[in-house]
């Protein structure tokens, strides 16, 4: 088995391979379960820091960085071996992050600290702290790199920051509890999910404005249930997929009409959420069923139900 | 951090103001705001320390730590709006009225309350406010009246209510099909209406009160004795055909005696035992070990149910100052009890003001000491409404009518 993937790995360079790795964080278990997507198996469960919750890999797929929450680090593993090759200076209680397009930048919110801390993580040094609100969570780059935006939980807003001088230019009011936001390819709107407030903010990024709340009248399910957290978009920008929570659905959404098309069934507490480059899977972490579901995009529907390790929280694919 | 002298005259300290402004020098404040400066204050009587060997001894300071740090979360969002938020802690020693000690705070222009006070007490302050245009939070006092027949506009409860207490427990007694009760009020007023609430949750969720023996034994569960012996204690639910004893016990004089010294063996709920709270050490779902840490962090002591409740209510305050940008009484008040007013209290489902009572729509935990056990509502449990209001008091059988002064 170890073999046959070291010789995938080693042969990504010559010709794009179809199965791509998924990433899983346990929150509660503190592993990592690592999924093939062509077999849509479960190949790998890897010891992590204490509380893992954010993941990423990195642009070149070499490296998976991990936040280890109760561990106030970032722990990085090489993807080849998913030996862990050091922690990095992330600041308390890193929840989650961004990546800049060249890998080398971290934006990572401190939940317990109300900061944001930017980290070279070729130095692993601390370029600057910003100030944000209590309980900062979701962190979203622009496509041009220009413009950080970080989600506080507790306050309510998505801080909008200049990528270079660490200057926040707004801080727009969204609703309840916002967990996760993602710009659009284009980097014309930001989308932002409130947990407790149940709805998913549309902000347009020219003048911070909402454009629309999208609410979730999903048949069946009380309006309580219904606690929006994690996000992925198509890379044309035309939908978006939408963890629910405790609602144990996805609901899938026209990004241009903001019509709800469609929600999908998947395992419990569905928190967040990765699509393999080639957009044919949808992954989802659900942490209290403890598996992941496979999503067959094209076809919109849930094909498979894979266990993973206590309280799945995060999940990331490998770009290659 | 209270620490108190009771008796003493000097006990109302005015003197303590947590000014949060020095945050806002650090964030630069968005420029097209007037400056706003809310100044909420937090009345409660001071306690006596209890002797060290007291277990889980109501800490000094209990509420006002809650206020505290909710203040501090209002000042780190404010800071983005100009807005600054700064806390009153009022103390009141034995003799001292809160309508007299609330006198001061109204001359100079303070118009939002927080208070940890008896119901009586609540309600004379509450009066006395509305003749300023001031809105009274109340954090401590779960008495039902308060919400009902007795209720007032500018009066709005962060506390839950007995009645939501006794109904997150029936629902979970239905649940289980536990529905053969023992009923066992204590002596005190409090027992009493804690009692009577149970008697309605248990006909609303179809739970059967077999029998009722009122206590009267004293307080056994604080007697210090290795040896204490009560030949009529050990018996007097003997022969009762129950599921379980639900006590009404608020003042903890006897409900933990009764667990495990039964003649058959019986499980103890209510005011001890598996008890219905509004927080709980145990509860770390919905990201609320965030605010566990958060308090622990700042007071070196665990999160008491009051405490939470005053940090609802200055955090309401908070969000509507936000989301109004304003800091007028009248329309905090009035957006708050609108529909689209809602908080995150880390229990999962968003909280709100019920309009017919003020009373806040909140999740109740069900605990014993170290374990949490169920949250309630339980999802057996629908509402037309909002599922929140299968707990408490509902719409149609309020005894507050519109247009109560």
């Amino acid at each position: 088995m170890k073999a046959f993937r070291l010789a995938l790995v080693a042969c990504v360079v010559a010709s794009p391979a179809s199965a791509y790795r998924i990433y899983v964080t346990n929150e509660k278990a503190n592993t990592i379960t690592v999924i093939d997507s062509d077999t849509l198996t479960v190949t790998q469960t890897v010891k992590a820091g204490r509380r893992p919750r954010g993941v990423r890999v990195s642009p070149d797929g070499k490296l998976l960085y991990v936040c280890a929450s109760d561990e106030d680090g970032i722990q990085v593993f090489d993807t080849a071996t998913m030996k862990l090759l050091r922690t990095l200076e992330s600041g308390p209680d890193p929840e989650q992050f961004a990546m800049n397009a060249a890998g080398d930048l971290l934006y990572i919110a401190n939940e317990d600290n109300a900061q944001v801390t930017v980290l070279d993580v070729v130095k692993n040094q601390v370029v600057a702290n910003v100030p944000v609100g209590v309980e900062p969570e979701g962190m979203a780059l622009s496509p041009d790199g220009s413009v950080l935006v970080n989600t506080s939980e507790t306050t309510n807003m998505a801080h909008f920051i200049d990528a270079k001088t660490f200057r926040r230019i707004d801080n727009v009011l969204v609703d309840k509890r916002p967990r996760y936001a993602v710009f659009t390819p284009d980097g014309s709107r930001l989308w932002v999910s409130s947990e407790v407030g149940g709805t998913v903010s549309v902000i347009s990024a020219k003048n911070r404005e909402i454009v629309k709340k999208i609410r979730f009248d999903a048949p069946g399910l009380t309006p309580e249930e219904v606690q929006p957290v994690g996000m992925r978009m198509t890379r044309d920008g035309k939908t978006v997929f939408v963890a629910l929570g405790p609602a144990n659905r996805v609901a899938v959404v026209d990004a241009e009409t903001f019509e709800i098309r469609k929600y999908i069934l998947v395992g419990q507490r569905v928190w967040h959420l990765a699509l393999t480059p080639d957009e044919r899977y949808l992954f989802t972490a659900n942490g209290n069923s403890n598996d992941v579901t496979v999503i067959d995009v094209a076809a919109l529907k849930a094909i498979k139900s894979i266990p993973a390790g206590a309280a799945p929280l995060g999940v990331a694919s490998s770009p290659n | 951090m209270t620490q108190a002298t009771p008796g003493s005259l000097a006990l109302r300290r005015f003197s303590r103001a947590f000014s949060l402004a020095g945050l806002a020098l650090v964030l630069a404040a968005a420029a097209w705001a007037d400056p706003l400066k809310i100044e909420i204050a937090f009345i409660a009587r001071a306690r006596a320390p209890s002797p060290p060997y007291v277990i889980d001894a109501p800490p000094p300071g209990e509420g006002f730590d809650g206020a505290k740090l909710a203040v501090q979360d209002n000042a780190t969002t404010g800071a983005f709006l100009d807005q600054s938020f700064e806390l009153r802690d009022v103390e009141l020693g034995e003799d001292e009225s809160p309508v007299e000690a609330a006198k001061p705070l109204l001359a100079r222009g303070v118009k939002m309350f927080v208070s940890a006070l008896p119901a009586d007490e609540t309600l004379a302050l509450a009066d006395a406010l509305k003749t300023q245009g001031a809105l009274l939070f109340n954090a401590g006092a779960t008495d039902d009246f308060l919400r009902g027949s007795a209720c007032r506009s500018n009066l709005f409860h962060t506390a839950p209510s007995r009645a939501m207490l006794t109904d997150a427990l029936a629902q979970y007694l239905a649940v289980r099909r536990w529905s053969k009760v023992l009923l066992v009020p204590g002596p005190n007023a409090g027992d009493a209406a804690y009692a009577s609430a149970f008697r309605a949750s248990a006909k609303k969720f179809g739970v059967k009160i077999v029998a009722e023996k009122p206590w009267a034994f004293g307080p056994l569960a604080r007697a210090r004795s290795d040896a204490v012996t009560e030949a009529e204690a050990l018996t007097f639910a003997r022969n009762v055909e129950a599921d379980l004893i639900v006590v009404a016990d608020e003042a903890d004089d006897f409900g933990d005696y009764i667990l495990y010294r039964t003649a058959e063996p019986r499980l103890v709920a209510g005011t001890q035992g598996l008890t219905p709270v509004s927080w709980h050490p145990t509860h770390t779902a919905y990201g609320s070990e965030q605010l566990q840490n958060r308090f622990i962090r700042m007071t070196k002591r665990r999160m008491r149910p009051i405490d939470y409740q005053a940090w609802i209510a200055v955090r309401a305050i908070g969000e509507a100052v936000t989301e109004l940008r304003s800091a007028d009484p009248a329309k905090i008040g009035s957006d708050m009890q609108g529909p689209g007013f809602n908080l995150a209290i880390f229990k999962g489902a968003a909280a709100s003001f019920r309009p017919w009572d003020r009373q806040l729509r909140q999740a109740i935990l069900l605990a014993q000491p170290k374990s949490l056990i169920g949250l309630a509502p339980l999802p057996e449990f629908l509402h037309q409404r909002n599922t929140l209001d299968s707990l408490g008091v509902d719409a149609s059988e309020s005894a507050c009518k519109p247009g109560t002064p």
